[in-house]
């Protein structure tokens, strides 16, 4: 049987993490297999952090992910990462945006954001499977920073490895579909370039 | 087809499919999307009603008019509505009518996590829940069909992680073909709930949920998946999905109808199984009724009462009723992360509610606060709401505590979409019975918290038409309030100069705060990121003090104080000056001056 694979997708409330759910789910679906979403956006245009759980697998029941079950995240902010890394498999893989958006305890409070020695430190403690890119830099370097989650799911792509439910390759095209049919057209070829952006970030 | 929808969107589009030709709503997570989508359908009536308790008493209208109709709310709109769930429970209709619940186990965005269960039990309706999208959009033809051959109302019970998951769904047609309206029934003794007649339709009623037990058991969602018989679960909702993952091989009684019970089915299934538990998230609704039909069954002394499940929750807990071996324990590595920073939601840059809350804050009276963004003012540095239980309750609270004595004066703070919901009356009883409170309304032109909802007061409905714009200050001047003022969002100085002299009166006071939200598209266009001038900050964190996520500590720190001088984070600034309004050395530029400096 198809083993199931497990996504936690984490950010802050507007960084684009509900649309990269929402291409994540639909590429599980164009691959064949069945594949369910959950998200908590309550609150967070509010500035709150932002979770979504993604799975494939041939047969899927459960929408949520338990902790510790996580075999892939996405994180698309240092602090959520670090804040979600007890949900991880041991040995899983982080993708992590390293980008920082400090918290209102931090800015108006005593409180202190992580160092990257802390986040690099505490990610060896689960896995050796850690890749960060900025992707605010590489979306920068297009002229659009609202570009970033695409540029992470280009990165993505890249290291997942991964086949459809068939077997056959999961291409870049099914990504590329997927990402187009839900970004306006004027903005098409600006997520292409961000995708593609992104895989090289992490191939080179 | 299919295609991938959450759970609100298949309601939306279950509600299509079913001919649902009328649909009220008041917005509230995670209930929100489902009416938004639904308007998107052709020739269809889809509105946003002040409140819950008003939606309820349109689709019954509708219904009583022959034609299907929903009413559509969070869990606690149904205790807003109550009342009218009561009266049309006991009235039935001439179509279909269905009440979508959406319950929040976990309190996402919630004040409490009810299970309205209880209340579909209470009133005498049956209850329907799906187990996920394709259900959750199949289930709203089967509650009409239900609701038309039982003459009675459906509860459609769905939870967060029903509204918002996605999984596939495949697509259906108009199937019902959406009902003419007919001649409004003139049928007294069935519609006018007097005594007399009330007393009457009580028996009916109670027949009427016996006849629903009668075929429940054939019921098409209560569903059994035989197994090894050493464990029967019965289970529904998203609980299923947890059951069906963590015990694969055991056998499960699903039920979509969770009232009434198919106690006929449940008797055979309890026999067939050596030990028999249920896994339901929240209340022990399921459990106490099979219990009361004589049966041995556990639940609550196995799996958690509060909060929600997930796989781990229903793993770890059968480990510790011996229902799974120690073997299945899935172990967490013992991290060290040290402590991290919270992440509260928090008041938007650029929102036009922070001025309001900085001016409490230094004027340290009581607030009693109501349920919107404001209520985000609770958290430090604004610190400034010291209670908030519901919709429309902080002018009532902050009456009741006036007029027993409380030796501070009070002020009651409510956004304008809750003020229409229910503060209305509660301003009514401060100006009729007198107290000295004063009511602010924080209008921002919109509903904010669930999303840029239209509202009584924007002009504008859910279909997208131009309405009348419901003007507050004349509403409120009609109410007979003497002290009457509305203040621009932005501008701080009046605030405090006219709460300074309001929180000294002896009598009702209002002040309307309106600034539309700075999220708004309109508003957006206009942001413009300001700067603080470093040679003229001296660190004195006077800015620090409203709470606004653009305004940063720098690295720099003032030679004299050294303390860190401030500096605007220009991707979050939206250019509301606020900040600039209360720095008391001119160090943080208006507008115009950041025109000219990029100019020049």
């Amino acid at each position: 049987m198809m083993e199931t694979i497990n996504f936690l997708l984490c950010g802050v409330g507007g960084q684009g993490t509900i649309l990269a759910s929402d291409v994540l789910v639909n590429v599980g679906l164009a691959a064949g297999y069945q594949a369910k979403q959950a998200e908590v956006h309550g609150m967070s245009q509010r500035g709150g952090s932002v979770t979504s759980h993604v799975r494939w697998g041939e047969t899927i029941h459960s929408p949520l992910i338990g902790v510790g079950e996580v075999d892939v995240l996405l994180a698309f902010e240092k602090l959520e990462a670090l804040r979600n890394l007890k949900s991880l498999h041991p040995q899983a893989l982080a993708l992590i945006n390293a980008h920082t958006i400090k918290p209102l305890t931090v800015i108006s409070g005593d409180q202190i954001y992580p160092s990257d020695e802390t986040l690099r430190m505490a990610f060896a403690q689960v896995t050796s499977h850690v890749e960060l890119i900025n992707g605010e830099d590489i979306a920068g370097s297009l002229g659009n920073l609202r570009v970033a989650n695409v540029v992470l799911l280009g990165a993505l792509s890249a290291l997942l490895k991964r086949s459809t439910l068939s077997g056959q390759e999961l291409t870049t095209e099914i990504w590329l579909k997927v990402i187009t049919e839900r970004v306006p057209p004027k903005h098409i070829e600006l997520n292409r370039k961000a995708f593609q952006a992104g895989r090289e970030a992490v191939e080179k | 087809m299919i295609k991938m929808l959450s759970g609100n969107e298949a309601v939306a589009r279950g509600m299509w499919e079913a001919g649902v030709v009328v649909a009220s709503a008041y917005p509230g997570t995670p209930s929100t999307e489902i009416l938004e989508n639904y308007a998107h359908f052709p020739n269809v009536y889809a509105e946003w009603a002040p409140n819950e308790k008003v939606a309820v008493d349109v689709a019954v209208g509708a219904a009583y008019a022959g034609r299907r109709a929903m009413a559509v709310m969070k869990h606690v709109g149904l205790n807003v509505a109550a009342d009218s769930f009561m009266y049309v429970s006991m009235t039935g209709l001439e179509a279909g009518l269905v009440i979508v619940t959406a319950d929040d186990p976990a309190m996402h965005s919630s004040q409490n996590e009810q299970d309205n269960r209880t209340f579909a039990k209470f009133g005498r309706v049956p209850c329907l829940e799906p187990s996920d999208s394709q259900e959750a959009k199949d289930m709203v033809s089967a509650a009409f069909e239900l609701s038309e051959r039982f003459d009675t109302p459906v509860l459609l019970r769905l939870t967060t992680r029903i509204c918002h998951s996605t999984s596939a769904v495949e697509l259906g047609e108009r199937t019902a073909p959406a009902a003419e309206p007919r001649p409004f029934p003139r049928n007294p003794a069935k519609y006018v709930m007097v005594p007399g007649n009330a007393i009457k339709r009580h028996p009916v009623i109670e027949q009427r949920m016996r006849d629903i037990a009668a075929i429940a058991g054939t019921f098409p969602y209560n569903r059994l998946e035989p197994g090894k018989s050493s464990l029967g679960i019965i289970t529904c909702g998203v609980a299923y999905q947890y059951s069906r993952e963590v015990f694969p091989e055991a056998s499960i009684l699903r039920l979509g109808m969770t009232w009434p019970l198919p106690e006929k089915m449940i008797r055979k299934f309890a026999k067939s199984v050596e030990r028999l538990i249920v896994v339901e998230e929240l209340d022990p609704f399921i459990e106490e009724a099979v219990k009361l039909m004589g049966i041995a069954v556990e639940g609550k002394s196995i799996f958690p009462i509060t909060g929600e499940f997930d796989p781990r929750v229903v793993r770890e807990s059968a480990i510790l009723s011996d229902l799974l071996p120690e073997s299945a324990h899935i172990p967490l590595p013992d991290l060290e992360t040290g402590l991290l920073p919270g992440r509260p939601p928090v008041l938007c840059p650029g929102c036009p509610h922070r001025p309001t809350f900085y001016i409490l804050n230094k004027l340290k009276v009581p607030v009693n606060g109501d349920i919107g963004c404001y209520t985000l003012a609770l958290t430090p540095p604004l610190s400034a709401i010291h209670t908030c239980g519901c919709m429309g309750a902080g002018i009532g609270v902050a009456h009741g505590a006036a007029k027993a004595g409380s030796p501070e004066h009070h002020v009651a703070v409510i956004g304008d979409s809750t003020f229409f919901h229910s503060g209305i009356p509660a301003l009514v009883n401060v100006v009729y019975n007198r107290s000295p409170v004063t009511t602010i309304i924080l209008d921002n032109r919109i509903t904010g918290m669930t999303g840029h909802q239209e509202n009584p007061g924007t002009g504008r409905t859910l279909l997208g038409e131009e309405t009348v714009r419901i003007e507050l200050e004349p509403l409120v001047r009609a109410l007979g309030v003497r002290h009457l003022k509305t203040i621009p969002g932005y501008d701080v100085d009046a605030i405090e100069k006219t709460l300074k002299v309001y929180v000294k009166l002896d009598e009702p006071a209002v002040l309307i705060v309106v600034e539309p939200c700075a999220l708004l598209p309109d508003v957006r266009k206009r942001w413009l990121a300001l700067e603080v001038l470093a040679d003229k900050c001296n660190g004195c964190t006077l800015c620090f003090r409203i709470g606004c996520p653009a305004i940063l500590k720098s690295e720099e720190l003032d030679e004299k104080s050294q303390r860190p001088k401030a500096l605007i984070d220009a991707s979050l600034c939206t250019g509301c000056e606020v900040c600039a309004q209360i720095c008391p050395r001119e160090a943080i530029t208006f507008k115009p001056t950041v025109v000219e400096r990029s100019v020049s």
